[in-house]
């Protein structure tokens, strides 16, 4: 009989524990998802209470966003043809401009955080074009290079290529010395040392201004498109509000939201994966 | 060292103003397309003294103030709420987390339909934009208080005001102080864009819009441009004197989260 009850608890206690395991996952994500949960419905409720015509309820929003951009057939992906144009136009254009800026950004970067003189001569000047808003040169560029992907793509790498530039040129001059002078000491030439060891040193300052510049392309991509384009997300935008249509602009402004919210988490499973070698990434992923 | 470091960065700014000369002067690029640069900051001077401009900066100046002053008005103190209440705090977060991801300049459109008067629409933009980058510094700096310092001044009867103020805040502060100095350039970004783009009366961004639209000359463009980029390093420059004033106690940590 004893041995009946002692042995009970023994095999209970697992089962039990996965149990109040779920309990307590569920309960986690219900602490951290009520508020946002509470917030829909609020908007949902008084939205439609109200019916407001500045404030699509969420409801509409998505199933406007559904029939704009996710109803096509499935031999699409479900995306419709208005989907296919606006998301290749702008995604080309963000990751053209994204890696374009990054390409300068890593190279320039290295030549000034490896050389004193070089950062001496050209800090003040970067630090201005940084500082310059890449908003404000919108109508030049748009003089130059007219309306259209060069200008849009500009418009991103320009303003995206300082936290790339400056991170690198910040993490390429923390490298440590004794491991650069151990390299010396066995014969490596400066190319490889550039990259077998300062740029690895580098890495995290680099993907952090990388991870920095992706949300700013969003953000500028959006910025050209609103100056006038006829495809992509942010001409989307416009229309609707030259057109009045609210809950197809809200659409739009949730759509931008999600894709902010998926770059910014592929980056981070990318950089996580990339950089697991690293022991100073975790410090600073953290 | 720092005469060295000055007479450098002059050099390099010179050599970069007779590079730039040069490429326009001889013809390698369209000198209509790319001004020389002696051309453009002869004009940036004439801005400077051109009243009309003046009160175009002064336009702008007000609203990125404004809006950005409204914003740590509100997130400070909304942040030192929700992070003193983790019941509050952990569900503050998700809502944080998903509408941080939209970029501010996506709700210019809806905001030319809700507002009438450009400042109005220039300060509420600004204030969405700065809200989330000081409201999650102000989350995540309280969290990450030391809890050995709170326990101290608990254990010695201080009641929960108290520990905020003497421990939480100040040492939160100065990345708070950092979430600002963030806030205070996208803050420049949008009022420009909101002003290129939904008009009004004055701002950088119509004196930019006018020259455009007025047959588009890319000195004055740009001219307008070299203010802009001033604006933004005094405002960077003046908020980073001002966190190392503040928190010279603590610029160790400032430089390990910055």
């Amino acid at each position: 009989m004893s041995a009946v009850h002692e042995g009970t608890p023994v095999t209970a206690a697992p089962r039990q524990g996965a149990g109040v395991k779920v309990l307590k996952g569920l309960l986690g994500f219900a602490a951290r998802a009520w508020l946002v949960v509470v917030a829909l419905v609020l908007w949902e409720v008084v939205t439609r209470a109200v019916n407001e015509t500045y404030f699509t309820p969420p409801t509409k929003i998505v199933t406007t966003l559904h029939e704009l951009w996710f109803s096509g057939p499935a031999s699409h992906l479900f995306l419709t043809e208005d989907a296919v144009d606006d998301f290749s136009t702008s995604l080309a254009h963000l990751f053209v401009g994204w890696a374009a800026a990054g390409a300068v950004g890593v190279v320039v970067g290295a030549a000034i955080g490896r050389s004193r003189t070089m950062n001496d001569l050209f800090d003040p000047v970067l630090q201005f074009l940084r500082a310059v808003p890449p908003p404000t040169l919108v109508p030049f560029f748009i003089m130059v290079f007219q309306l259209g992907a060069t200008m849009q793509i500009v418009t991103i790498a320009f303003g995206v290529v300082w936290p790339v530039l400056l991170n690198t040129a910040d993490g390429v001059r923390t490298v440590d010395p004794l491991q650069l002078e151990t390299a010396r000491v066995f014969g490596m030439g400066p190319m490889r040392r550039l990259l077998t060891i300062v740029l690895p040193a580098a890495a995290p300052k680099i993907f952090a201004g990388l991870r920095v510049a992706l949300s700013f392309a969003l953000i500028l991509m959006v910025i050209s498109e609103l100056f006038g384009s006829t495809a992509g997300i942010g001409s989307e935008l416009i229309g609707a509000q030259r057109t009045f249509e609210l809950p197809r602009m809200w659409a739009g402004i949730v759509m931008l939201g999600i894709l902010g919210f998926l770059f910014n988490a592929v980056f981070m499973l990318l950089e996580r994966r990339l950089l697991a070698w690293h022991a100073g990434a975790q410090r600073l992923a953290s | 060292m720092n005469l060295r470091r000055i007479a450098f960065g002059a050099a390099g700014a010179a050599g970069v103003v007779a590079v730039l000369e040069v490429i326009s002067r001889t013809g390698l690029v369209d000198p209509t397309a790319l001004p020389p640069a002696s051309v453009v900051l002869r004009e940036a001077g004439k801005l400077a003294v051109d009243s009309e401009f003046l009160v175009d900066i002064g336009a702008t100046l007000k609203a990125w103030f404004g809006g950005l002053a409204l914003s740590v008005l509100v997130a400070v103190p909304l942040g030192v709420l929700l992070g003193s209440v983790p019941f509050l705090g952990t569900a503050a977060r998700a809502l944080v987390e998903l509408l941080r991801p939209i970029p501010s300049v996506a709700l210019i459109p809806l905001a030319i339909i809700l507002f009438a008067s450009p400042t109005q629409m220039k300060m509420s933009l600004i204030f969405y934009a700065c809200l989330w980058p000081i409201l999650i510094n102000t989350l995540y700096a309280l969290r990450d208080v030391d809890p050995v310092a709170k326990e101290s001044l608990r254990s010695f009867g201080f009641g929960t005001p108290a520990v905020l103020w003497r421990v939480s805040l100040p040492s939160a502060a100065p990345f708070i102080a950092t979430g600002i100095r963030i806030a205070a350039s996208v803050a420049l970004i949008v009022v420009i864009s909101t002003e290129l783009l939904a008009g009004g009366f004055n701002g950088v961004g119509i004196y930019l819009a006018d020259t455009q639209s007025g047959g588009g000359q890319t000195d004055l463009m740009l001219a307008g441009a070299v203010w802009a980029g001033v604006l933004g390093l005094l405002a960077n420059v003046a908020l980073l004197a001002v966190e190392r004033v503040a928190f010279r106690w603590q610029t160790a940590r400032v430089e390990g989260v910055a």
